[in-house]
């Protein structure tokens, strides 16, 4: 049961992450129709500019507590800033191009970028692994009894909260403000929206203006999670965040958090349970066969083809 | 676009723009390298080339438009006007194919007598890209043909080498005999990868075939006894020319033809090989095609919908889509495996399948000439700008963007119809449906 409770914990956290960078894949396919593959770089980069701005900062451990929430803020910020530069620049150039092109263009230009970023920032920051001193320590012990120990470490607390908090933001954004309808709009029909005075352009430029922020949000976490990133990251990270969204019904926002949230459980307890090799194969598998029954995901909308 | 006014100082404006953004993006991850030592992470500064850089985009961008995008007279216009169109290719297209056939036939001998300290080089460069076109064909039958979005198609192709290489390993089976056993496995794999899929359309199509690939990979990863897992298979046997050895001895291949011994006949032999393997997939491809089950494929391509009610059974199409496709795939692998002596799981990452769907779709989606074409640029590119080193990926990636945002519908974006009454005409690659899974 304590094992079961730490898994539980791990897993949540775990599926926080892949949660926001799912969020950028889900939002970009609602509104154009394309699998944005160099996501997960845009997550990889967020991370290095974190990791940049970390060092720089010269932010370690030993910080006092409100000085290091200024600082891990700050880093956010400035890492959210950049990364969406990265996003917005990546959209202008190799996706704007070819909007209304045929469907597969910028597929292939995605994937393109995909190498670029991952060989770019190899070249820059070197290929081997960056290590960092664990910033957030702490935390606290659930369960003593003796047997299993259950902790709940500060870092955790940490990634949780964040996600909830930018959750419930950025739920608000689309359901309250004047950019989040616009952005609704275009979703459901984009000529429409252009001819109502919506800014096609702009909206979809935003669009991918969230996904990264929400993507560098990702990077940071993932950095003081697990202290270790190197440039190939964005690609595993990127499949997974993927298939949560697809998981979740793609195109659906609470889809993409549900499908995050599932994909860090289902990997989390097969690595503990079963073999820590197969947990891909798992959480491909489930993939698979939530999508033989639920075609169109947990909580997306069925497509209906008019003919 | 009209030219206004002051376009110069409005090029110098977006210019500087431009500049300022390419300095917020390279600013931090050029200026600032993370350096690894033993007392942690450090940071090394390096400005000079983040202005460098900045200096570059500033440059790049005035010169984009003052030529092309802010002018009355782009550049680009003017060139496209000197090119031969490549979009109606006309007479040189219809000679383009047979040309590249009749010098893809005679390149070895070419090379050989020709410039022979070049001819290995040149040969085995042949053989990576005749490898890629037969892939790309092989793929082209899925995705160009019958419309089915395929991201792990190097599961196929892993499938097929490491059949190769576990049968001749352990039985010691020949490569002729392994060949066709390959094929048919990677045939029913496909199938059995297929039928789950069967229900789903487009992008959801994209990321199960892309997380199958993921799969097939992990698993030859992690199952040391049958796999060797990371460490892959040695000693593969080099194939031989219908049971004659290419060696040294009495037996050899040198020595029963009466030629002197060297080791350019094995290399000679096995790019005939694949370039057989590809000529048999192209023209199987073509033949398919005005099969009912190939029009079946291409009009599942254009319409799902109207094609299941005017009663084509849709399951078997696909179906056969993927099997075929997939035994292409398996061919090439088994060559792959006998070719290299050595295979492992790296050789089969998701990489491999954006390459080879890259090909297909800069190729120009459908078109058989397309794939040799995107192939040589892509592969040959590739392998040209070898002195380019860790920045030659980047540049293969930019090439991927920079080819597709200039032409968005391949190389080749004509298309010949597979029946035609009367008159067979090339229409362009627009009129045709792209697709949805």
């Amino acid at each position: 049961m304590e094992y079961f409770l730490q898994q539980l914990i791990n897993g949540i956290t775990l599926g926080s992450i892949y949660g926001l960078i799912a969020i950028g894949y889900t939002m970009v396919y609602g509104i154009i129709g394309m699998i944005n593959f160099a996501h997960g770089d845009v997550f990889m980069v967020g991370a290095f500019i974190a990791l940049v701005l970390i060092i720089g900062l010269g932010l370690t451990a030993s910080a006092g507590l409100g000085l290091l929430i200024l600082a891990l803020i700050l880093v956010l910020v400035v890492a959210m800033v950049l990364t969406s530069m990265w996003g917005w620049t990546i959209e202008r150039l190799a996706y704007r191009p070819l909007r209304g092109s045929f469907r597969l263009a910028p597929l292939i230009t995605a994937i393109g970028m995909s190498i670029v970023l991952q060989n770019f920032v190899q070249i820059v920051q070197g290929a081997r692994v960056k290590p960092l001193q664990p910033i957030v320590t702490g935390g606290y012990t659930l369960i003593d009894d003796g047997g299993f120990v259950v902790q709940l470490s500060n870092i955790q607390i940490l990634i949780i909260a964040t996600t909830t908090i930018l959750m419930i933001g950025f739920t608000l954004l689309i359901s309250r403000t004047s950019l989040g309808r616009a952005q609704r709009a275009c979703e459901q029909d984009r000529k429409m929206a252009a001819l109502l005075g919506v800014n096609v352009d702009r909206t979809i430029s935003l669009t991918f203006v969230i996904g990264a922020s929400l993507a560098a949000v990702a990077g940071l976490m993932y950095l003081l999670y697990y202290g270790v990133i190197d440039f190939f990251i964005g690609f595993v990270a990127g499949v997974k965040a993927f298939t949560a969204a697809v998981l979740g019904g793609i195109g659906s926002l609470p889809g993409a958090m549900l499908g995050g949230l599932l994909l860090g459980l289902i990997e989390t307890f097969w690595s503990g349970y079963f073999s820590i090799e197969y947990k891909d194969v798992a959480a491909f598998s489930i993939l698979a066969i939530v999508l033989i029954f639920l075609p169109s995901g947990l909580l997306g909308r069925p497509e209906v083809e008019k003919v | 676009m009209a030219k206004s006014p002051n376009s110069f100082a409005a090029s110098l404006t977006d210019a500087g723009i431009a500049a300022l953004i390419a300095v917020a993006l390279f600013g931090p991850l050029v200026g600032l390298k993370t350096e690894v030592t033993t007392g942690g992470l450090f940071l090394s500064q390096r400005w000079g080339d983040v202005a460098v850089m900045v200096a570059v985009v500033f440059v790049g961008r005035l010169a984009l438009n003052l030529l092309v995008f802010k002018t009355d007279r782009p550049v680009t216009r003017s060139l496209a006007a000197a090119l031969p169109s490549l979009t109606g290719l006309g007479r040189f297209g219809a000679l383009l194919g047979p040309a590249l056939l009749g010098l893809s036939v005679v390149l070895p001998f070419l090379m050989m007598y020709g410039a022979p300290d070049q001819s290995r080089y040149v040969i085995d460069l042949s053989i990576l890209v005749l490898t890629y076109v037969m892939l790309g064909w092989g793929l082209n039958i899925v995705v160009g043909l019958a419309g089915l979005l395929d991201l792990g198609y190097v599961a196929f192709y892993a499938v097929g080498a490491y059949t190769y290489a576990l049968l001749a390993t352990t039985f010691g089976w020949s490569f002729w005999v392994c060949l066709p056993l390959a094929g048919l496995l990677a045939a029913c794999w496909g199938m059995v990868l297929g039928f789950p899929v069967l229900r789903l359309r487009g992008d959801y199509l994209a990321i199960v075939t892309l997380a199958f690939g993921e799969i097939v990979r992990i698993v030859l990863l992690n199952w040391y006894d049958f796999t060797g897992g990371p460490n892959g298979i040695n000693n593969i046997p080099r194939p031989s020319f219908f049971g004659i050895e290419f060696s040294r001895g009495e037996d050899g291949f040198a020595a029963i033809f009466g030629l002197e011994y060297s080791a350019m006949h094995r290399i000679v032999f096995l790019y005939y090989v694949i370039l057989a393997l590809a000529l048999v997939t192209a023209f199987v491809t073509t033949r398919v095609r005005r099969l009912p089950v190939g029009r079946a494929w291409e009009a599942l391509r254009e319409d799902e919908i109207a094609c299941r009610s005017l009663g084509i059974n849709t399951t078997n199409t696909k179906l056969t889509a993927f099997a075929m496709g997939a035994m292409f795939g398996g061919f090439a692998g088994s060559f792959f495996a006998t070719r290299q002596g050595f295979i492992s799981p790296e050789s089969f990452t998701f990489i491999e399948s954006a390459v080879i769907l890259a090909i297909v779709v800069l190729g120009g989606l459908g078109s058989q000439i397309g794939v040799v074409v995107a192939a040589i640029v892509m592969i040959g590119g590739f392998e040209v700008f070898r002195d380019l080193e860790e920045f030659r990926m980047l540049v293969f990636g930019l090439a991927m963007v920079l080819i597709m945002v200039w032409r968005p519908r391949g190389l080749v974006s004509t298309r010949v119809p597979s029946i035609a009454l009367k008159e067979r005409k090339a229409i362009g690659g627009e009129l045709v449906g792209e697709g949805h899974g």
